[in-house]
């Protein structure tokens, strides 16, 4: 098909003819619907990110907005000035502040991360080897929470562990503790808070995943002499790897970016970039400070994960 | 012997004198299935199954869906385990064994191969689990890929191959442990026809060729017959029949064998004449007094059915010589099928019967055609007669 069109427009036989096949070349249908996605990408996500990117450009002023414009017009010596400033982003580098914050993030997200897996798979198994008329019910148990404010689940978690709160009741009541523990306001808080808001986002692929596979795999590996344990780490979990990953990404890059969670469960000291975000944006009120720390993360996070899609995606035409 | 298994289309090695195993008076069964039933609540899926089966057989469980063929097959492998009764694999009781521990091993009707292992790595995955090194797995698997022809494709992955290779590299897996007995679910059920014919006889040769003892399930009853050194007929989780394919074919033991493989005229009849070494039965369906050169044991008068092949029968416009065992009819349909033509003819009692016969000559001028008044008749040894 490519080559009978592009011998036309070799031996020019008419370029009306070349142009009809040009057009009729374009599947209207199917451009239509892969215009929907890409106009949502381009408006809601791309366009945002050269705003941010534009004002991380830029100098913290006592204006509205609160940033220096880029481009300056000098009507009398017909100039443009371009004027940008990468002092936001040295800074970042400079204080280590920033790069403490976005280590702490990385670390609490990918602990948060790893713990989420170990709760997720067990219960992503079970869903996947129920009956299936069990499995609709136990989908609906994994969904259910989120038909409660995500702040609401939050707050309960204080109310779980501060203090006074029923953790600390019961401990004491069964005479386990006789002093109450601190868990509020610790980095401990701040990993149940993640571990189970994000739990369904684990739980979801995984069970995608395990549930497409074939069980006669696990008979076949049986029958070759592996044991059940043996047979679990050799053909279960690598065939639930693209859910593992797709998982992982699903938690850990919100995680990162966490800003509610640490806020109202972490303590002081637990840094988050979130945290820093919030900060430099409401309490600094320096905007260009805050779109190079938004604009870095992005960095952070995207780069790997396309990476890791990369090599996937490779390993799989291979 | 050497003739029923030429008939039956294999023929196991020319030079076998003695008589094979299971003929042999005390000779010691390789597996051994004793009352085995399996109930799934209140479904009875294997109905107290007694089988003997010898070294280097090649036994075929045929039958239907749910007739248990694959529940017995699965109880083999240990993959269920059995409501009463023992299996008994080379004088080792396999009650409480788990698979992985049984000298079994088992080819999948889906061939379950591990989508994200290589070939290699499929095929050696048994010899990893019994911790053999590294090398020597790697020659066994090179060996085993070579024997089914398939050495070159060792690191494709199996969605990367066709039907045909990926049944080659199950069976690959499922022998290259060397196992003493192998299980096969329909082995050839997921190929086309042509490859299907190919590959019975590729099996058959390296069953004989490693001397492991095959038990094989499946519907197909060609393939039972090609395959087989015994059948097992299977129906509603009893065996109905056992014996070698000849045998299942020309001597049925009932009507469900005589029907469920190949196709045969069934008359019902009742019997006038009961000699020890012939039986005469009058058949209103048949419409004349039918002669059986065998002996049988029934009470006089009881209903019985004569059972007759298509292609034992002879057809003609002619009224042949012969008196015994000859209808009358008219052709209702024929189909030209190369080989050998198909007619059904429909008797004066209603009753229709399928006769085939071999296109000996070329001339079409010759060929019975609709409406023709025609004579069915066959020998006398060429029919049975059924009691159950």
């Amino acid at each position: 098909m490519s080559i009978q069109t592009g011998s036309a427009w070799v031996d020019g036989s008419g370029s009306r003819l070349a142009k009809y096949n040009f057009f009729k070349r374009i599947n209207w249908g199917r451009a239509s619907v892969f215009s929907v996605p890409t106009l949502w990408l381009a408006i809601f996500f791309f366009i945002p990110f050269l705003v941010v990117f534009k004002i991380s450009l830029s100098e913290s002023a006592i204006a509205v907005p609160p940033y220096t414009a880029l481009l300056d017009w000098n009507a009398e010596d017909a100039y443009i000035n371009l004027k940008l400033n990468l002092g936001n982003y040295l800074f970042l580098f400079e204080d280590s502040f920033y790069i403490d914050a976005y280590l702490s993030s990385i670390k609490i997200a990918a602990v948060s991360t790893f713990f989420t897996l170990l709760i997720a798979f067990p219960i992503a198994y079970l869903m996947a080897r129920s009956k299936p008329s069990m499995r609709a019910l136990l989908l609906a148990l994994v969904i259910l929470p989120f038909w409660t404010s995500f702040l609401l689940r939050v707050y309960a978690w204080m109310g779980f562990l501060k203090k006074n709160g029923l953790v600390n009741e019961f401990l004491m009541g069964t005479g386990i503790i006789d002093q109450p523990l601190i868990m509020l306001q610790t980095d401990f808080a701040v990993y149940i808070g993640i571990v189970y808001t994000y739990l369904p986002f684990m739980v979801l692929p995984l069970y995608s995943a395990l549930e497409k596979m074939d069980m006669t795999l696990l008979e076949a590996a049986e029958d070759l002499g592996a044991r059940p344990t043996t047979s679990f780490f050799l053909i279960t979990v690598p065939l639930a790897v693209p859910g593992i990953i797709a998982g992982c990404v699903l938690v850990f890059i919100p995680a990162v970016g966490e800003f509610v969670i640490p806020s109202l469960l972490g303590g002081s000291d637990t840094l988050m970039i979130g945290r820093v975000l919030w900060d430099e944006f409401f309490l600094n009120r320096d905007w260009p400070m805050a779109s190079a720390v938004a604009i870095v993360m992005l960095i952070v996070l995207v780069l790997p994960i396309m990476l890791i899609r990369n090599s996937q995606g490779k390993e799989e035409t291979a | 012997m050497i003739e029923t298994a030429g008939d039956a289309g294999l023929i196991a090695s020319p030079d076998i004198t003695e008589l094979p195993l299971w003929k042999q008076e005390g000779a010691t069964p390789f597996l051994r299935i004793e009352n085995i039933t399996k109930k799934f609540g209140d479904f009875t899926a294997v109905d107290n199954i007694s089988l003997d089966i010898y070294k280097n057989e090649l036994f075929c469980l045929l039958g239907g869906s749910g007739s248990g063929k694959s529940t017995l097959l699965r109880m083999l492998a240990g993959f269920e385990s059995p409501t009463s009764g023992r299996i008994i694999i080379d004088g080792v009781d396999m009650s409480g064994v788990q698979p992985w521990k049984r000298p079994v091993n088992m080819m999948f009707q889906s061939y379950a191969l591990f989508p994200h292992l290589s070939v290699e790595d499929n095929v050696g995955f048994g010899l990893k689990r019994e911790g053999l090194g590294r090398a020597e797995v790697k020659q066994r698997v090179a060996e085993m890929l070579d024997m089914v022809q398939l050495g070159h494709l060792g690191k494709r992955k199996p969605s990367q191959l066709s039907g045909g290779q990926r049944q080659r590299v199950a069976l690959a897996r499922s022998l290259v442990k060397r196992p003493k007995l192998l299980l096969l679910d329909e082995p050839l059920g997921a190929l086309d026809k042509k490859l299907r014919e190919e590959t019975q006889f590729e099996l058959i040769n390296i069953q004989e060729e490693l001397g492991v003892t095959f038990v094989v399930v499946t519907h197909d009853q060609e393939e039972a017959m090609t395959l087989a050194t015994r059948i097992g007929v299977m129906n509603n989780g009893i065996i109905v029949q056992t014996a070698e394919p000849h045998d299942v074919y020309e001597y049925p033991n009932s009507r469900f064998v005589a029907e469920f493989v190949g196709s045969v005229n069934l008359f019902e009849g009742r019997i006038i004449e009961d000699q020890p070494d012939s039986v005469r039965i009058n058949s209103q369906e048949a419409g004349a007094v039918l002669y059986v050169s065998h002996g049988i044991s029934c009470a006089p008068n009881q209903k019985v059915h004569v059972a007759v092949r298509p292609e034992k029968m002879r057809i003609s416009r002619e009224q042949p010589d012969q008196q015994e065992n000859c209808v009358c009819g008219v052709v209702e349909e024929y189909a030209y099928m190369g080989g050998l033509t198909v007619y059904r003819v429909r008797l004066a009692s209603g009753k229709e019967v399928r006769v085939t016969q071999p296109n000996t000559s070329r001339e079409a001028s010759e060929r019975l055609t609709w409406k023709e008044q025609v004579y069915l008749y066959w020998d006398l040894d060429s029919s049975v007669v059924l009691t159950a």
